[in-house]
């Protein structure tokens, strides 16, 4: 289970979580709430479908780093690049041509061993990890269904390959990603039932099937509480027809929208606050949770992400 | 909200795929469809979840179900207050399990079967990585339709990037199998000769693998090439069948930003393949009355005067006993403390502007999307989720 450690202080952070939860722009926001503390921060993008661009308004990202804000790098996976890199650093391969078109033997190779496109993705994260080109590596990594495969690669591989330059190199991955001090998940959820209960899942099965610790589990998209202590009393009685027609002829025009529409604000609310309970109910207990609004915004964008992480920083006592 | 749709679709064909991004309510909707087809449309109809997270059986109020297809309760339908004219059933996909039984059904003899289920690297590939599952999917969903054991079946794919490696999943294994770089792989295997052509090859293969990892690699080829024939034979026919008339797409979305990006490169893919877009199903859409003009000027009214309203709301002679009450309000229940009225009044009128902001960007969204397929079925907002079988129907209702 997690250290008493600070998120950020970590160097190595895994963003996970189910699809449409926000783990990219909570990747983003963590990144550049770091980048903005003054860590060299690298935000590493693995499905590359221009998620990252989209947040951080960069344009496009590459597989080399590209300083897109202030000490904050991005970068997006790409297996091929990364065995060229790998191939070319780690084993000095002369004369690449000689073993034909890289894009086609990788796919092979690829194909003939499984687990070989995981273990480039997160062996490139965990070598920049280990010669210290950054204070920090954020990766907004795969999607809950994905996230342990591509965590568990390293062990996999290691198990499948007894000997061989590639087994030293898991070994030292495995040490780096197994170091709670260096290394950390964090789940994102939002307090819907179903990515509450895929959250609950995850958090056991990244346990069991993964030697990667748990950091965090960031609850985003918790609506805001609209009546204080009373109000709420008031709010009934103003739904009443009685007080609807007594607002209407008051502010002379359609006020069922704007009650019905507080109503359903209300309502989205009070369902989300059970899932929050059950989270906060059946999470490990020394799992620290943190809290961060919906935003109500008209698009998403570097200033949406700001506003992200100054939430995130806030519940982490920045 | 008009009618749906969804049901002509539910009749005319005999598979309907759901996809799109995680988290848009796709397992749901096509949970939802399965239950409306089997009670209103009847027949057997499967419901075939291929993601690998664990939800659909929450939604079927099934304890727990895997491979093997279960049927739902008809007595659930009853408690649910539908008549059910046909049978609903659900399964899956245990991506170990199913390949395990390809195995055994195209093993050519019992030796190269329990040779294959031995094998380490056929154990990994099996139970630890991702990309064995796309294949097994579609397999699994072609020997579930020739099998003729269902009216309609309903497949719930996994998230869109993954839906694309889905489709294309049969192509990969037949140019996998029928290519020419795993002979050359395995030549060396059978002959123990390494040609001029290809020593460079294996000598950095070594280098980086150890040779013991290229003999199980070798050998799980070799033994696989046993079933060389059979499987491209299938992967084709799999093919065939997603592009089948009797199949076709439906293509479930939010209204946020990234799920409407990835449901539209959807649409277009299903597209280029020249694939069956039936339908695109807009989910958790904001009521329309969040872009009424004349509400929105209430709610300004409200955050800007909010005291003022506050004040003539409850400056109203409260009704004194023995006296008769006086004005239309007089009846009426103590609305509360003016300043406290006002600062629900404040509040009601910034949550109005707040969820108006996202329902205009929806609007425009909705917009957008709609331009690709022939049928858009909007589904609001429910302030709870769906999970259990009557909350299903009533989704149903509002696709059908």
């Amino acid at each position: 289970m997690s250290p008493d450690l600070d998120l950020l202080e970590r160097r190595l952070l895994f963003v996970t979580g189910k699809g449409g939860v926000g783990k990219t722009s909570v990747a983003a926001a963590l990144a550049l709430l770091a980048a903005g503390r003054g860590q060299r921060t690298l935000l590493v993008e693995i499905d590359a479908r221009g998620a990252i661009a989209d947040v951080l308004e960069s344009g496009p990202t590459a597989f080399d780093p590209r300083e897109v804000a202030p000490r904050l790098w991005a970068m997006s996976m790409d297996t091929e690049e990364s065995l060229r890199e790998y191939l070319k650093l780690q084993l000095r391969v002369p004369m690449l041509a000689r073993i034909g078109p890289l894009a086609r033997s990788l796919d092979f190779v690829a194909t003939a061993a499984p687990g070989v496109k995981e273990i480039l993705t997160v062996g490139k994260i965990a070598w920049e990890v280990r010669e210290r080109h950054y204070d920090l590596v954020v990766v907004d990594a795969s999607a809950t269904g994905h996230v342990v495969g591509q965590l568990a690669a390293p062990e996999a591989i290691n198990e499948l390959v007894q000997v061989g330059r590639v087994r030293e190199q898991t070994r030292w991955m495995l040490d780096l990603l197994s170091d709670p001090m260096v290394t950390g998940t964090v789940v994102v959820a939002t307090p819907e039932e179903m990515p509450v209960t895929e959250t609950l899942e995850l958090v056991d099965r990244l346990e069991v099937e993964t030697r990667v610790p748990l950091a965090a589990v960031v609850v985003n998209k918790v609506l805001p509480e609209l009546f204080g202590r009373g109000e709420q009393e008031v709010f009934d009685r103003l739904c009443t027809p009685a007080r609807r027609h007594q607002l209407a002829s008051v502010v002379a025009g359609p006020v069922d929208p704007v009650i019905d529409g507080a109503d359903l604000a209300v309502r989205l609310r009070r369902s989300r606050a059970e899932h929050i309970t059950r989270l906060r109910t059946e999470l490990p207990r020394d799992l620290p949770l943190l809290y961060v609004p919906y935003l109500f915004t008209r698009a998403h964008g570097m200033r949406t992400t700001r506003s992200l992480a100054e939430a995130l920083g806030a519940e982490l006592g920045y | 909200m008009s009618a749906g749709g969804l049901e002509q679709l539910c009749a005319a064909r005999e598979i309907v795929v759901t996809c799109g991004s995680g988290g848009v309510g796709k397992t749901t909707t096509a949970a939802a469809l399965g239950a409306m087809a089997a009670s209103q449309l009847g027949g057997k109809v499967l419901v075939l979840t291929v993601d690998p997270a664990r939800r659909l059986a929450t939604a079927l109020g099934l304890e727990r179900f895997g491979n093997v297809e279960t049927q739902v309760p008809p007595a659930l339908f009853a408690e649910a207050g539908v008549e059910a004219r046909g049978e609903l059933w659900a399964a899956m996909l245990d991506t170990k399990q199913s390949w395990d039984d390809l195995v055994r059904a195209h093993a050519p003899d019992a030796a190269t079967r329990d040779a294959i289920l031995a094998n380490p690297l056929y154990r990994n590939i099996t139970a630890k990585f991702v990309q064995s599952h796309d294949y097994i999917a579609m397999e699994r969903l072609h020997e579930i339709h020739r099998s003729g054991r269902y009216d309609l079946i309903v497949v719930d794919t996994p998230p869109t990037r993954n839906a694309i490696d889905f489709l294309e999943a049969p192509e990969r294994m037949a140019d996998f199998f029928s290519s020419r770089l795993l002979r050359w792989l395995i030549t060396p295997y059978r002959s123990r000769l390494v040609n001029a052509a290809s020593k460079p090859f294996y000598t950095m293969a070594d280098r980086i693998l150890g040779s013991q990892f290229l003999a199980d690699i070798a050998e799980f080829f070799v033994l696989f090439q046993t079933m060389y024939d059979g499987f491209v034979e299938r992967a084709q026919a799999v093919s065939r069948t997603i592009a089948d008339r009797r199949t076709s797409f439906v293509v479930v979305s939010t209204l946020e930003d990234a799920p409407v990006r990835e449901a539209e490169f959807f649409m277009q893919a299903l597209v280029d393949r020249e694939l069956h877009l039936g339908a695109l199903v807009l989910n958790k859409v904001l009521p329309a009355w969040f872009a009424d003009p004349a509400a929105a000027e209430v709610a300004g009214r409200l955050v800007r005067d909010a005291d003022e309203v506050a004040g003539a709301l409850t400056h109203v002679p409260l009704p004194v006993a023995g006296e008769a009450a006086s004005g239309a309000s007089g009846h009426l229940e103590p609305l509360g403390e003016r300043a406290q009225v006002g600062r629900v009044l404040r509040e009601i009128g910034q949550s109005f502007d707040d969820y108006r902001i996202v329902a205009t960007r929806e609007r425009e969204q909705a917009a957008v999307l709609a331009r690709h397929p022939e049928l858009v079925v909007s589904v609001p907002h429910l302030d709870h989720d769906v999970c259990d079988l009557p909350g299903l129907v009533d989704l149903g209702r509002a696709l059908w």
